[in-house]
Parts: structure tokens; sequence; C-alpha cells
């Protein structure tokens, strides 16, 4: 082959460094997070329910809070109907976070393991935790 | 995907059943999720604002106009006049109407601050350039929005706007809010995005009139210029208002008293 | 046939190297920008375009100057510019990819650029400047590329390339009028409002484009075996001419226009630019020195004994090439915010960061420029020059 040697360790130099990240990795398992829904406000609620149920919250909260805030900036309908009837301000601070105050235990701590980086807090303000 | 759809049906329908009680089978009807207006809102065609300058007795009752609107919005407050955020804010009367300058004005207005603000124009050279449709005008009521999550900072539109009542965030703003005053029902901005007076959609949203309005006492009125029977239109037909350049064609939508007023001249 | 560029003497690489370093100093630079925002730039709430769109706004006139070579050689088959064509195309090239750059490290929100795409425009002049832009870019990526490429098989390029040269014909005054309506179209903004702002975009940069080519040219005849010829240097000298006083009698066309009519507003950004306002005037020493240059410019071009030697004709161009740069790569922008749309005065110079980065842009698009133009002229050497259509 020609210059055979140098291919081969151009190869070898460029498998490591894109393997890097999951040698280093090994053994280090992630446990799966746990978003913690612990707050005062959650737990005075009698059921605890979100705006729609858990598992589409789960599934389509970015894409909601997408949908809520065209909706409310470039629309002017504040005003979420859900699927249960019930109307709710459409928020992420004042009414997410009024329920969910613990950003910490419930967005991080997801966010971080999956590796998602939403600039919302750039200008959304995080309530005050431990408060 | 079969399994999620069940899941989802089914805890939808149970939140229905107990969370309801007697709406219950009303409630158990699954709708899709809609969006409607705050039923509070204010409804008008074409918000606008009458500015009274004479109507303001001290600096102190200026100062406060400004000081409410930048503490709702979480206007940061940074020293270098370069890098400036500002929503409403004072020029003088020959710095704000400057095709009025006459050295034989009246040193009463001369040397006057005058509130100013955007314009909410009817036609909006910043709308007009924005290459992303981050500041549109809302159909419904004529105000000039900003959509921050959007805005590129490309700042043709403070390029656009002939009152400088825009701001770039030339830097991160949050190191100069005061924490102590931080609303913590509004957001703050980034950095690298334009912003501006938005009429306090915010609170017309659910029926109050703008910060600035309300905090005047009477010297700054809100209503809808297209509505004959409205505040601002009584005023308009009682007394002399000028508008900031108006030949450049933008109708703008806030208007100013200069004299003409019962009162006009008694507050210096 | 980009391999080309790999073959270099000493010379060549320290030329790379150097461009290397300077972009990288610029993209330090930038790296701050992006971790602090504008602020680090010299630019304000008054002055809220400065160094970078004035940059941007001088390079979309030295893309659009490729077309000066290209439409004499096409469409009226001069066939001295047929050896410098490609050079002309490789020029517009990294002046496009430098305006795009410039735009880009203009952004407050630069991650957000694809908004432009995404939620598209018609109204804003801006959405059809990326349009013309981006088509301009692939006009000439492909029909430089083609025709090179037959070249160096000593064939006649293919047909179908044909009503592409036509097409990036038309398309190259378009990319600088449309340049021309970001300004010419905001109300407010006296210095800026203009029905000849076009034209005068369109007659400075074919004033300037071909200076820079005609010096680009010179450079290559002395440092590589390929000659562009005497005529093809001659005749571009003579555009740089007319095209230049052109622009000089444009110019004199607005100061007419403000100062006659006496209309404060049109007057303001010319006493600023060039006399300064209540003592505040940085960039008068700036324009003084672009008026000096160009004056100089054409009285040595206007003589065709003295256009006819190359060492004072490549003298003249880099005096109207600085002149025009000063003029439209920076007062042109800041003049039309100073005075502020509440006349008062906020002056701006640009920081080092922010010259730093627009330095790296440049030095991006020299690196490139370098390359592009070392696979031609090393084709060139090869067959010779001539390019068949």
């Amino acid at each position: 082959m020609y210059n055979g040697g140098k291919i081969i360790l151009g190869l070898i130099v460029f498998i490591g460094l894109m393997a890097a990240p999951f040698i280093f990795g090994l053994g280090k398992g992630n446990a799966k997070p746990n978003p913690s829904i612990d707050t005062p406000a959650i737990k005075a609620m009698e059921k605890k329910q979100c705006v729609e149920a858990k598992a589409v919250m789960k599934t389509e909260h970015m894409k909601m809070l997408n949908d809520w805030r065209d909706s409310v900036v470039r629309d002017g309908k504040r005003l979420y109907v859900a699927t249960d009837g019930k109307k709710y301000d459409m928020s992420l601070q004042n009414t997410c976070m009024k329920c969910h105050s613990n950003k910490a235990q419930f967005c991080d701590k997801c966010h971080i393991y999956v590796g998602a980086k939403p600039y919302c807090w750039d200008c959304h303000i995080a309530p005050k935790e431990g408060a | 995907m079969k399994i999620e759809r069940r899941e989802f049906l089914k805890l939808a329908g149970l939140s229905a059943i107990f969370g309801l009680g007697g709406t219950a089978i009303a409630a158990s009807v699954q709708q899709t999720p809609s969006y409607i207006p705050d039923p509070k809102e204010l409804t008008g065609k074409r918000w606008a604002l009458v500015i009274n300058m004479d109507k303001f007795k001290t600096d102190a009752d200026v100062k406060r106009v400004i000081e409410v609107c930048h503490t709702k919005h979480n206007v940061p407050n940074i020293p270098n006049p370069k890098q400036e955020v500002k929503w409403i804010f004072t020029e003088m009367m020959e710095n704000v109407f400057p095709e009025q300058q006459d050295k034989y004005l009246t040193e009463h207005y001369k040397h006057m601050p005058f509130l100013t603000l955007c314009n909410h124009c009817a036609n909006p050279p910043c709308v007009r350039v924005c290459p992303t449709q981050a500041t549109f005008k809302r159909k419904s009521d004529g105000i000039v929005m900003m959509d921050m999550h959007r805005c590129i900072g490309c700042r043709f539109c403070m390029a656009g706007c002939p009152y400088g009542a825009r701001s770039l965030n030339w830097i991160d703003p949050r190191p100069y809010l005061d924490p102590k005053k931080i609303n913590p029902e509004f957001p703050t901005r980034m950095k690298g995005v334009v912003e501006k007076c938005t009429l306090c959609y915010e609170l017309i949203a659910v029926g109050k009139i703008p910060a600035c309005a309300e905090a005047s006492n009477g010297a700054i009125v809100f209503g809808d210029l297209e509505d004959p029977k409205s505040e601002v239109r009584k005023v308009l037909a009682e007394t002399y208002t000028i508008r900031r350049k108006p030949e450049l064609g933008t109708r703008p939508s806030v208007y100013y008293v200069i004299g003409g007023m019962k009162d006009a001249g008694k507050g210096a | 046939m980009l391999e080309r560029a790999l073959n270099g003497g000493k010379l060549y690489w320290t030329w790379i190297g150097f461009l290397l370093a300077v972009f990288g100093v610029g993209f330090l630079f930038y790296l701050q920008q992006w971790n602090v925002g504008l602020g680090i730039t010299g630019m304000s709430r008054d002055v809220s375009w400065g160094f970078y769109i004035s940059q941007f706004t001088f390079l979309v006139g030295i893309a659009a100057s490729g077309v000066m070579v290209v439409l004499p050689f096409y469409l009226h088959d001069y066939k001295a510019f047929g050896r410098i064509t490609i050079l002309g195309e490789f020029l517009a090239i990294p002046a496009v990819i430098m305006c795009v750059t410039f735009i880009v490290v203009d952004l407050g929100q630069p991650y957000r650029a694809m908004n432009v795409i995404f939620h598209p425009s018609p109204s804003s002049i801006l959405f059809y400047d990326t349009i013309v832009l981006n088509g301009y870019l692939l006009l000439n990526l492909l029909v430089g590329w083609t025709c090179l490429h037959a070249e160096k098989k000593s064939i006649a390029p293919p047909k179908w390339v044909k009503p592409f040269i036509i097409l990036s014909i038309i398309w190259a005054p378009s990319i600088h009028t449309v340049t021309a309506f970001i300004y010419a179209g905001i109300p407010g903004k006296h210095f800026w409002l203009t029905a000849v702002m076009a034209a005068r975009f369109l007659a400075s940069a074919f004033a300037s484009g071909p200076a820079l080519l005609l010096i680009l040219a010179l450079i290559v005849r002395k440092f590589s075996k390929f000659d562009p010829g005497s005529e093809a240097i001659q005749t571009l000298g003579k555009i740089v001419t007319y095209c230049m006083i052109l622009n000089v009698f444009l110019l004199g066309l607005e100061l007419f226009t403000a100062f006659y009519s006496g209309i404060p507003g049109h007057m303001h950004a010319w006493e600023y630019l060039y006399a300064g306002i209540d003592g505040k005037g940085v960039l008068v020493p700036l324009m003084w020195l672009s008026a000096i240059l160009a004056a100089v410019s054409i009285s040595m071009l206007v003589f065709p004994q003295v256009r006819k030697n190359e060492t004072l004709l490549a003298i003249a161009c880099v005096c109207v090439f600085f002149s025009l740069w000063i003029d439209k790569g920076f007062g042109l922008v800041v003049g039309g915010f100073v005075p502020n749309s509440f006349e008062q005065v906020t002056e701006y110079w640009p920081t080092l960061a922010e010259f730093s980065i627009a330095m790296g842009v440049w030095a991006l698009g020299f690196l490139i420029l370098t390359v592009l133009y070392k696979v031609a002229v090393s084709i060139k050497e090869e067959s010779g020059g001539e390019a068949i259509h």
C-alpha cells in the first residue's frame, strides 16, 4: 500500500479520537434521571395533574412550549384549553414554574442527562429555589 | 407508539373522571386542546397614547413613569450610554421634535424633557425591514410587537426606526438588573436581541391599561384611536396635538399635547 | 484541481501562514464576541451598524465588479479579457464569502441566522439580499470552475454553461442594487434616502473592483509565469477611470441636493463626516483622506500617458481602492447614523477586537482568493492563458 504506514497510523488516531468519549465513559453507568415533583405547590394539589397527562408532557412539553410561546407572543391568545377542558395561562414563569418551582430537580435533571440545553432560562426567570 | 397512545387516552380519561367531579360527564368528552384569548382582554382596533407633558408636575412624576415601566419589564440599568436599553425615556423637546427647533421657542417647552417611546406606527418601517418577522404588527390592535425568541440581532429595525425607540442588548443584561426589584412574572432578555416598548401587551391581555398610563396620574391617556367614543379621541378632538416626524408616513400612534389644555403651562 | 494549491514555494507558504495567523487572531476575538456579545465592538444604541456592515457593503461591490470583465468577454467577444475573466470570477467568490461572513459576525444571535430562511419575510430587503448573494456565489462557483476545468483539458467550455454566464452578468448588478436598497429605502435617514444610492454603489463598485483586479493581475504577473496581458490591464485602467469619475460625479449630485436645498437633515451627515458637529468628528481626517485619494487618483488616471505607465497606474488604483474603501466601507454606513434620531451626535470608532475580527474575515477572503488564484494561475501557466469560448 502506498504510504501504508501513515494511513494505518492515521486510522488508529482517528478511531481513538472518535472512541474516546466511550472509552472514558466506560463503567461510569449513568443512572436514569428521576425528575422530582416534590414541591409545595404540587404537594398541596388534591389530584396531581399537569395541564396534560404525564405521558404527553414527558414527550411533548418542548413542542407544547414552542406552540405556547407562538400563541402568546404572536397570536395574542394566552389561554390554553386543555384536553380536559381546564383553562391555563400559557406562561412558563407564571404557570409551569409556579408548580414546578424546583427547576434543578425537575428540569435540569433530564436536560443534563440527555444533553439538551434549552435556552429558556437565558431570558425566563427561574423560581428561587429553596425559598 | 400504540402503547403511548393507549396510555395517553387512559390517563386523560381517568383524569377527567376523577378530577372534575360534577362536571365529569361533560368534561369526559375529550377535546383537542385549543388556544383562546383571555376574556378579560381589552379590545381595540388601534391602541394609542396621548402624552401631555404639562400634566407632569415634577421631574419625579416623569421618573416614576419610567421607573414603573422599566421595573415591570425587567429593563436593565446599563450605565454606559452607548449600550443603554430603554423602553420609555426622556429627551428635550427640541430633540424629540428636531424639525421644530427654533431659538425663539418658549423656554418652557424648549428644554422640557419629553417622554418618548415606541410609536406603534400604523405603517412601521421596523416591521417592514425585519428579515424574520421577529418584530411584527398585531392585526387585531396595532401593537408593534417583539418576538424576542426569533430576533437574530441584525439591527435592521434599529436603522429603520426613525424614532430611536429600539435597543439592542449589546451585552448580557441580567447583571444590570437590581436583584431586589426583578419582576418574577416577566422575562428578562438575553444578549444579542433587540427590544422596545410593547405597549404592555401582557397587561392589555388581562384587561389592564399600559403601566405608563396607569402611573401617570392622567398625563398619559390610553385608548382606541378607531373608537370615536374613546378617551384618546376625545382629547384629540379638543386639543392641539402633534406627532413625531409625521412627514415620514409612519403614522405614529403616540400623540403629544402642546399647550391648549386647560392646565397647560401650569406644570413647570 | 484544488491539489494545485498545495504546490507552492516558500513565499507562497509564508503568505498562507500570515493569512492563517490573521484569521486566527480574528477568530479568537470572535470567540470573545460570541461570549460577551456585540458589546465588545464600538457600536452603540445610536450607531447600531459599524465596521462589519460597512465592510459587507463595500465587498458586495467588489463581488459585483467581476461582471466588468465577464461582460466584455462574453457579450462583446473582447478577447483581451479572455485571460482574466477567471480572475474576475475567482475574485467574486471570496468577496461574496466575506460578505456573508461579515453579516454573520454582525448578528447578535448568530446561531439563529437560519431564521431568515425559516421565517422568510418578503418585505425585508435582507430577504432578497440573502437570495441574490447566495445565488451569485453559486453562479460564480459553477461558471468559474467549469470554464477552468475546460481550459485545463484544452477544450471549449460545455454549452450548458453559457446561459449561466449570461445569468451571472444580469445577476451581478442586482446584488449591489439590492444592497443599496437596504439603505435607500429607510425613512428618516436622509443621508441614505437617495434615489442615486444604487447608482452610486454600482459606480463605486465598478471603480474599486476593477482597481483591485488590476492590482491582483499585476501581482499575478510578477509572481507567476502567467501574463494577464497589457491590453487587459490598460482596459481595466480605463474602466476604473470612467467609473471613478462617475462615482465622484454622483457624490457631487448628493452634495448639491443637500446644500442647495439647505434642508438641515440632508446636510447634517455631510457636515459631520467632513467637518464634525459640536467639536465631534473622529471621521473627519479619514473622510478627507478619502477625498484627497479620490482627487489624486482621478488626476492621475485621466491622463493616458500616466495610465500607460503600469507603476503609476497601480498607484492610482491603490488610491481608488482605499478612497472608496473609506468612503463606502466606513463613512457611508456611519454617516447614516450621525446625528441620531434626536439630532444628537454619538461617535463611532471600531474597537481593537472589532477591527481584528474584520481583518480576520479579510484574511479568510484572501486565503480563499489565494487558493483559487493559485489553481487558476497554475492551469493558465500550462495552457498559455487563452480561454476558449
